[in-house]
């Protein structure tokens, strides 16, 4: 096999003869050997004149470096030492978005045999900063006044090839709507975002939007670079018409949903939300976004009227507890957290009492619970804390029940610093006796702890803890008595 | 949930532990005030940690470091005849002599505004005096507002946003019709984007701004691990579906192939790498291949979407605890008070040259601190020798012992200050009850239990990132929820957190993040039909069926398949780590990490067919094509194994691959789009900000 030097090579990678291969008649090969010599001699006559141009033409190209490539290739070429020239290839492999298949294990050998395609050499240097030079000698050969006509013979392949190394390019050649896919589709299979998005905005300019979208729904990946592409420079107004002609109507509907963001005045915000609501959202979401609605049209009515009264300085509780934000735009558990704190006790019948807001927005009893006892919690409102465990059964005694464990509740009563005596009760309401005593140790209730193990009758631990604690303290003399309780039958 | 069988002893920090740290910050107060009462040893009050950027000694200053480098802190079994790695900071070195080239092509006084998210890689590669020494008069950061700059040249330096450009058209604009002439130049890093320059062209400015691109692919943020700085690449790529990436991702891949390559096997999975494979081939067959000995032999290419559970656990190494909870930057983190114990704040730089550091990095939490008060004690031994030296003895200790002494000594505190710190935060959101969570969802144990405990996280109004995180994680692990938990975790979400994530949950559906069961598919039914097309009413569309089989993690019979979920009965012990489980406390092997593993073990993905197909297939395995390769004899590079991952990998999975490196006897280079961790992931699902 015969190796070209480089610019032989890319003659040989680029010209119509690509389907040659070494093998053919040596007859062919003289002649064209000479072809190439009369082509390469032309080639150094016509270089310099289009390199000028090239600097016009190339308007969206990388610029070469010049002298950084040069000293990076001297940096690169002096830390090493060079070894034997080999092939380096890589086989190509199948990319399409097909099923998966068994891939694995290729060898170059198997895929390339007699495929007598060299790189062409450009060193990594070059490639790096310098990409738009040297490459096209090939198709500068033609005298320049049919240089225009021949920019025009480029294929949907090399011309996605040019633009991806920011050479010169012309899309507009692309007329018929056969030409415009084809270039679509090579832009689709070279894998690169950038060019297909560059496809797309020339057939966005030359095709009505109609046969645009027609065609795009066959093109998922064309398609999905579109939407990113319109999402992006924000032609909302096309993406609605897109998703529609596609029937994405839940697309659609989330997109326009969307737009409520960019709206800052609450009033203007509450008639959007309004305007939404027919939109054609999934069941589910069409609820949220209902919620949504009558969440922000009451946080306007009940912001309004605190905002009225804590100013006024009629309410205690604004004074004592002055409001640090406005509710608006607060979601929903924010929402009856700040009415379990503001309007605790309100009847059901204002839009601000938390039993309104429970009813509204179906809030599940935990959820309820576990809010409510933040807020009264906060307060140090124990009593009303009590009274959200408390019920009654037909006798009339009374028990203290829980959606949530206990231990739950003790904690989330001590991150808001409940005292000892409050966390107590708590504790004693823990079922189990291992993580009761773990908790009370925690949080330091001696009694909890000492009760514990008196009523599991374990005499060890107790003397253990009495170790624990303080001298003389109340905690020590109430265990010396448990201890000296003759009643007691201990375990141990 | 109790003690029983399946659960496993896994502690990762207890009561205990914080007062052993408390005990140590005591012996370090009375080793400062020992420190301070010799007033005659303070020769060198410059004990600042060197960060790696701007350093002109660097460029030789790595051997040493990788020297240092190749022995961690758990090498208990270190195969001494590991590789070295090569040199990267030749890349630094590139990208900083192009900017200057193309600063040289605006030549004069210039303004240079700078992209916010471009700060931190530009830092790391060049500062302000090379910029000034280049004729740049004032720095901008790009803020999308109007500018104030008197400068007659504004050179923007920025990513390929539309965003960015529409600010830049609206300056541009707006100085005309001010009638004010100036020239612009916009710089493009890493490359630009033809829709960049389609609106240049709509917005009636194109011409009177140039443009250039600065190939700034790679930035090396250690000794091994390279970054391309491109966090949206995941959200791009994975939930857009937009390709604009992968030619940089070959291109990245190009530029390592063409200073350290050539590679001879590539190995890899997922779409993306298929794409970013192909690129890069076409980029080498366009390019010369120059001959010369390979420093890099192997490379796997995967996509993040391959394993989406790993970068969802909590990470609990070292490093990566340090990511999750103090966010390190492009290499360096902003310790607040609360670590340095003083009122300001301190960035350090967090790479193999911060000793302590490097020691620790790859560390299970709960051995950091027995190795840290190790050290303190080990430091204060060497202060205690001063005692009783004469003055000539004193003198060569404090010329050549008490700087190295202090740096230490700074280091360790600091590291001391952030694992108190993060232990503190730890504890009080039930850190342990959180883990113990995560580790039942996957192992598969006690899903009741996890949904109800997710479901108060999220009554509670308990952190949104985090209430996320644990629904994805139980999505992907359950494939997906049933219908009637997703429609009411969904609910609940919406009002604890707000009826924006209505965007936010249609992103993660496409993601495949968080998905409904499909009804009546039980997780048997749905492993039986892997494989099959068409399972979709919308059977019709091929693409439609095909992403919505990419939307099935399998993630259950993968775990069992490659074994990822170690025996629930045996204890693990963090100490001695016995494999890459150790990272997540014994509980989980990285999907990811135990793939490259396989692979690598085999040579291809021979024997791994169920598992490809489990997870959608697009793997491949491709060798050079090479005359006489068989012959070729083994040499250090075939032991050198880049590894990249596209949209992202967490310093959990560096971890792990550290391991992997030092049982097997090789060195792995991670290359990744971005560092990523579950917030970061999460966040760029977000849609919820005007």
């Amino acid at each position: 096999m015969i190796r070209g030097k480089p610019d032989e090579d890319d003659y040989w990678n680029s010209s119509k003869f690509k389907a040659f291969t070494f093998d053919d008649e040596d007859d062919d090969f003289t002649r064209l050997k000479e072809s190439k010599r009369a082509v390469n001699s032309i080639r150094s006559l016509v270089e310099e004149e289009d390199e000028e141009d090239d600097v016009e033409k190339v308007s969206w190209s990388g610029e070469p470096v010049g002298s950084i490539s040069w000293s990076v290739k001297e940096t690169a070429s002096s830390i090493r030492s060079t070894g034997e020239v080999r092939d380096q290839s890589f086989p190509k492999i199948h990319t399409a978005p097909s099923l998966p298949k068994n891939s694995s294990g290729y060898s170059l050998s198997s895929l390339f045999k007699g495929k007598a395609k060299t790189g062409s050499f450009q060193s990594f240097s070059e490639s790096f900063g310098d990409p738009s030079i040297r490459n096209y000698a090939p198709e500068l050969r033609k005298p320049k006044s049919e240089y225009k006509d021949y920019v025009s013979d480029w294929t949907p392949e090399e011309t996605v090839k040019r633009m991806q190394q920011g050479k010169v390019y012309s899309l507009e050649k692309f007329r018929s709507l056969q030409d415009k896919l084809l270039l679509l589709d090579e832009a689709v299979n070279a894998h690169d975002g950038n060019i297909i998005t560059a496809v797309l905005i020339y057939l966005k300019k030359s095709l009505s939007k109609e046969i645009l979208f027609r065609e795009l729904i066959t093109r998922e990946t064309a398609l999905r670079h579109y939407i990113h592409y319109l999402k992006e420079i924000g032609e909302q107004k096309l993406l609605v018409e897109l998703f529609k002609s596609l029937d994405r109507t839940e697309d659609m509907a989330l997109m326009q949903y969307r737009d409520h963001l960019n709206i800052r005045d609450e009033n203007r915000r509450r008639d959007f939300l309004k305007n939404c609501l027919s939109l054609p959202f999934a069941p589910d979401d069409a609820t949220h976004v209902q919620d949504h609605y009558t969440l922000l049209e009451r946080q306007i009515i009940i912001e309004a009227n605190d905002k009225q009264v804590e100013s006024s300085g009629q309410a205690d509780i604004f004074k004592k507890y002055p409001r640090k934000a406005s509710i608006l735009n607060m979601p929903i558990i924010t929402t009856l957290y700040y009415s379990c704190f503001y309007h605790y006790g309100e009847s059901d019948g204002t839009y601000s009492s938390p039993a309104n807001i429970r009813k509204t927005f179906r809030i599940s009893d935990k959820q309820f619970l576990l809010t409510c006892l933040g807020a009264r919690a906060k307060l140090k409102a124990w009593f009303d804390v009590d009274a959200l465990f408390t019920t009654k059964n037909w006798l009339g005694y009374t028990k203290k029940r829980s959606p949530i464990g206990f231990h739950r509740i003790v904690d989330i009563l001590q991150k808001n610093n409940a005292p000892v005596q409050v966390l107590q009760d708590y504790i004693n309401l823990v079922e189990d006796a291992e993580q009761k005593i773990s908790l009370a140790q925690k949080y330091k209730c001696h009694d909890v702890i000492i009760n514990t193990y008196r009523d599991l009758k374990d005499r060890q631990q107790l003397i253990v803890y009495r170790g624990k604690v303080e001298r003389g303290s109340p905690e020590y003399r109430k265990i010396e008595e448990i201890l000296s309780n003759s009643q007691i039958r201990w375990k141990n | 949930m109790g003690d029983d069988v399946g659960t496993k002893v896994r502690k990762v920090c207890s009561a205990r532990d914080l007062v052993h740290l408390n005990g140590l910050k005591r012996i370090f107060r009375i080793m400062e005030s020992n420190m301070v009462g010799a007033g005659c040893c303070q020769l060198d009050s410059q004990h600042s940690i060197r960060t790696s950027g701007n350093n002109p000694r660097e460029v030789n200053g790595w051997a040493g470091v990788l020297l240092c480098s190749t022995s961690g802190p758990m090498a208990h079994s270190v195969r001494g005849d590991a590789p070295e790695l090569p040199d990267f900071s030749l890349l630094k070195r590139l990208a900083r002599d192009q900017l200057i080239y193309l600063l040289e092509q605006l030549p004069g006084r210039k303004d240079l505004f700078i992209e916010a998210d471009l700060m931190s890689p530009l830092d790391r590669i060049a500062n302000v005096t090379t910029l000034k020494q280049h004729d740049v008069d004032k720095l901008y950061k790009v803020e999308y507002k109007p500018i104030v700059s008197t400068s007659d040249q504004l050179c923007f330096l920025i990513r390929p946003r539309i965003q960015t450009v529409k600010w830049i058209c609206d300056v541009v604009n707006a100085d005309k019709a001010f009638g004010r002439f100036r020239r612009y130049k916009i710089i493009f890093s890493p490359q630009k984007f033809y829709a960049c320059g389609n609106l240049l062209e709509e917005q009636g400015i194109f011409g009177d701004v140039t443009t250039d691109e600065w190939s700034f692919y790679l930035l090396p943020l250690d000794d091994d691990i390279i970054s391309l700085e491109l966090p949206e690449f995941f959200r791009d790529n994975f939930l857009e579906g937009d390709q604009r990436w992968v030619r940089t991702a070959g291109s990245a891949l190009h530029l390592l192939h063409s200073v350290y390559g050539p590679f001879s096997k590539v190995y890899g999975i997922g779409r993306c790498s298929k794409m970013a494979y192909e690129s890069w081939r076409e980029q080498v067959e366009e390019g010369e291949q120059r001959a010369r000995q390979a420093e890099i032999g192997n490379v796997f290419l995967i996509d993040r979407d391959v394993d989406l559970v790993t970068p969802l656990c909590s990470q609990v190494v070292y490093e990566g605890l340090v990511d999750d909870i103090f966010r390190i930057k492009c290499g360096c983190v902003e310790f607040g008070p609360e670590v340095t114990s003083s009122e300001k704040s301190i960035k350090v730089m967090l790479n193999s040259q911060d000793k302590v550091f490097n020691e620790i990095r790859n560390e299970h939490f709960s051995q950091v601190f027995g190795f840290l008060s190790q050290k303190a004690r080990n430091l204060q031994t060497a202060y205690d020798k001063r005692s009783g030296m004469d003055i000539k003895q004193m003198k060569t200790f404090v010329s050549e012992e008490l700087k190295g002494l202090k740096q230490e000594h700074r280091l360790l505190s600091l590291h001391i200050g952030a694992s108190e710190s993060m232990m503190k935060k730890k504890t009080k959101q039930d850190f342990q009850e959180l883990l113990k969570t995560e580790h039942s969802l996957l192992e598969g144990f006690e899903i009741r239990e996890c949904i109800s405990y997710i479901e108060e996280h999220i009554n509670r109004q308990v952190s949104m990132l985090e209430s996320m995180r644990l629904l994805c994680l139980l999505s992907l692990t359950e494939n997906g929820l049933l219908p009637k938990d997703y429609r009411s975790l969904k609910a609940q979400f919406l009002q604890s957190y707000g009826a924006d994530h209505l965007l936010t949950f249609s992103n993660l559906k496409q993601l495949g993040l968080l998905v409904e069961q499909q009804p009546g598919e039980t997780l048997t039914v749905m492993e039986s039909r892997v494989g099959k097309l068409v399972n979709d009413k919308t059977a019709g569309k091929l693409t439609d069926a095909f992403s919505s089989l990419a939307k099935k993690s399998n993630f259950r019979a993968l775990s069992r398949r490659l074994n990822l979920v170690p025996k629930s009965d045996e204890e693990y012990d963090l100490r001695v780590p016995r494999d890459m489980a150790y990272i997540f406390s014994g509980a989980y092997i990285p999907l990811s990490c135990k793939l490259i593993e396989q692979v690598l073990e085999r040579d291809g993905w021979t024997g791994l067919e169920e598992v490809t197909r489990m997870l959608n297939g697009h793997e491949f395995a491709v060798t050079a094509g090479s005359n006489g390769s068989d012959a070729r004899v083994k040499t250090d590079s075939q032991r050198i194994i880049l590894v990249m991952f596209l949209g992202g990998c967490t310093f959990s999975e560096i971890s792990a691959l550290r391991f992997l490196g030092r049982e097997k006897g090789l060195k792995f280079i991670v290359v990744t789009t971005a560092i990523t961790n579950s917030a970061r992931l999460l966040e760029s699902m977000l849609d919820n900000h005007a």
